[in-house]
């Protein structure tokens, strides 16, 4: 027998649905969904434009609830949003009142950390995502790249067991995501966390992900799920990337033709 | 940088054109028209405006009417805000406090100051009370509305921001929705001071021993259209000049948001 692996699952979906009710009458979003993220892992869930991946992901911050099913954080029941669940926003939503430093220390001056302590833990973050000297500004004097690192060190401050990005990159220039891709992948070797992380970018996903759950559309569901083992830093255009990249896309392809 | 501060001249002197010519009309008015039966020409008044600066018109000088006006605003204005921003902001992120006090606020809110006047008089008598009562209505009037939009329509992500940093519901309303709401709430706070100071001036013409709207009222009663236009123009100075206060406090409070510049 092997050696026992002990994995830890920190986010677990069971057989989850979320119906919503509109106007013109109940909208499918998420049908019968099953996975689970395990510690330290880099989970991506890809899938076409508009197929209920920002309501999964809304799901287990707690903003939204499950119709149907369960979700868990560390085996209890999610139920309302968590210090223990960073969210990165594709609208970023960072507080524009607020400087840099004041966006990074909220949560913990809200926990009540005092001054010094604080400020000391939030530089340590705003150094990790390269905003040394931007403490001072305010969000409206940044560019939507350097936006999205403080909203990536404002959820990491907190120090979550769980970091949930929907689309964090989405409303970048092309450049700037692919700088942000790299800066991602060195902040999550550097500072380890669980991620889960949600894409329509096909590069992205297999750049970024140690596992991809590549996801039907509307409503929502696991169609097939991919281990990436390739070495980190990933290269863009390796030919095991380009292999795994038309795999992915040709199964896609088709999943919105079912669609 | 520079084209900002040309920008600044420009618009300084288009202000200074537009008034001059104005007073230009005016005074060709009087001298070549039949318009000098009804109404003195600009350099009378300003000279007279003078007079009363260094002098006095009733008990005293123009300058002290006006700080007398301004006072009553300020006290008013500072209550009937905080009451009304303070309501606004409830009733804007609870539904409950909405539904309590919304249908009461809408239909005060498009009584006119000076449709209270006889009951402020009644309550409180002729002396400061009543004046000051007026001015915490007008204010109160102006400020609620837009407070009340600015919390309302505070963007949900960034709430589900700060709920997901570990904020509860009284963290959230003091430290995202009162900040996010400031821009909002400032748009009502320059309606509520422009209305303030006119009703305090409508609140002076009843009964008042000083203050700009008794100079207008005396000079009424005594048929003196110098004087009553001296009163016209220092009203108009003075709301300009709470507008320029306001915009300024409003400019420092809103340095983060575009809008506020």
């Amino acid at each position: 027998m092997e050696q026992e692996r002990k994995i830890k699952t920190i986010i677990d979906c069971v057989n989850v649905g979320k119906t919503f009710q509109t106007p013109e009458g109940e909208h499918e979003v998420v049908r019968n969904l099953n996975f689970s993220a395990e510690e330290n892992e880099f989970l991506v869930l890809f899938g076409p434009g508009q197929c209920g991946k920002t309501t999964i992901i809304n799901m287990i911050a707690g903003f939204e609830s499950a119709t149907t099913g369960k979700m868990l954080a560390d085996g209890k029941k999610i139920d309302k949003p968590d210090v223990s669940r960073g969210v990165v926003f594709q609208s970023i939503s960072l507080f524009p009142w607020m400087t840099a430093m004041q966006n990074v220390e909220y949560g913990l001056k809200i926990k009540g950390i005092n001054k010094k302590e604080r400020q000391k833990q939030a530089q340590k973050y705003i150094d990790l995502v390269g905003l040394n000297g931007f403490e001072k500004s305010f969000p409206v004097q940044l560019s939507g790249g350097m936006k999205q690192r403080v909203g990536i060190a404002r959820a990491y401050c907190n120090e979550p067991e769980v970091m949930l990005m929907d689309e964090p990159f989405g409303a970048l220039d092309a450049q700037t995501r692919y700088m942000m891709q790299e800066e991602l992948q060195r902040i999550w070797s550097t500072e380890k966390r669980t991620v889960i992380f949600v894409t329509n970018n096909i590069e992205e996903a297999i750049y970024l992900a140690d596992r991809i759950i590549v996801l039907t559309n509307c409503p929502a569901t696991v169609k097939k799920e991919y281990k990436i083992d390739l070495p980190r830093p990933r290269d863009l255009v390796s030919e095991e990337f380009l292999a795994l990249r038309k795999e992915i896309t040709g199964i896609l392809d088709s999943s919105q033709l079912e669609g | 940088m520079n084209d900002k501060v040309k920008e600044r001249l420009l618009s300084v002197l288009c202000a200074i054109i537009s008034i001059g010519a104005f007073t230009g009309l005016w005074w060709w008015g009087t001298q070549k028209t039949g318009l000098g039966n009804l109404l003195p020409d600009p350099g009378t008044v300003l000279k007279a405006m003078g007079g009363y600066i260094t002098g006095t018109v009733g008990k005293c000088s123009l300058l002290m009417h006006t700080f007398n006006s301004l006072r009553r605003v300020l006290i008013g204005f500072c209550i009937g805000s905080i009451l009304g921003v303070s309501l606004g902001l409830l009733m804007g992120r609870y539904e409950l406090a909405k539904a309590i006090f919304n249908p009461l606020y809408r239909i005060i809110r498009p009584i006119p100051p000076i449709a209270w006047i006889p009951i402020s008089i009644i309550w409180f008598g002729l002396g400061e009370q009543a004046k000051i009562f007026l001015i915490i209505l007008a204010a109160f009037a102006n400020t609620t509305l837009n407070a009340m939009t600015g919390s309302a329509n505070v963007d949900p992500q960034v709430i589900n921001a700060a709920r997901m940093l570990g904020a509860k519901e009284g963290q959230i309303f003091r430290t995202i929705v009162i900040p996010a709401s400031v821009p909002a709430i400032f748009a009502g706070l320059q309606v509520g001071i422009s209305c303030s100071w006119a009703s305090v001036v409508a609140a002076e013409m009843i009964k008042a021993e000083n203050g700009l709207g008794w100079i207008i009222q005396a000079g009424m009663d005594n048929n003196n259209m110098i004087q009553i236009l001296a009163g016209i123009i220092m009203i108009g100075i003075g709301g300009f000049i709470l507008t320029c206060i306001m915009r300024t406090i409003e400019g420092v409070m809103c340095r983060w948001n575009k809008s506020g510049r």
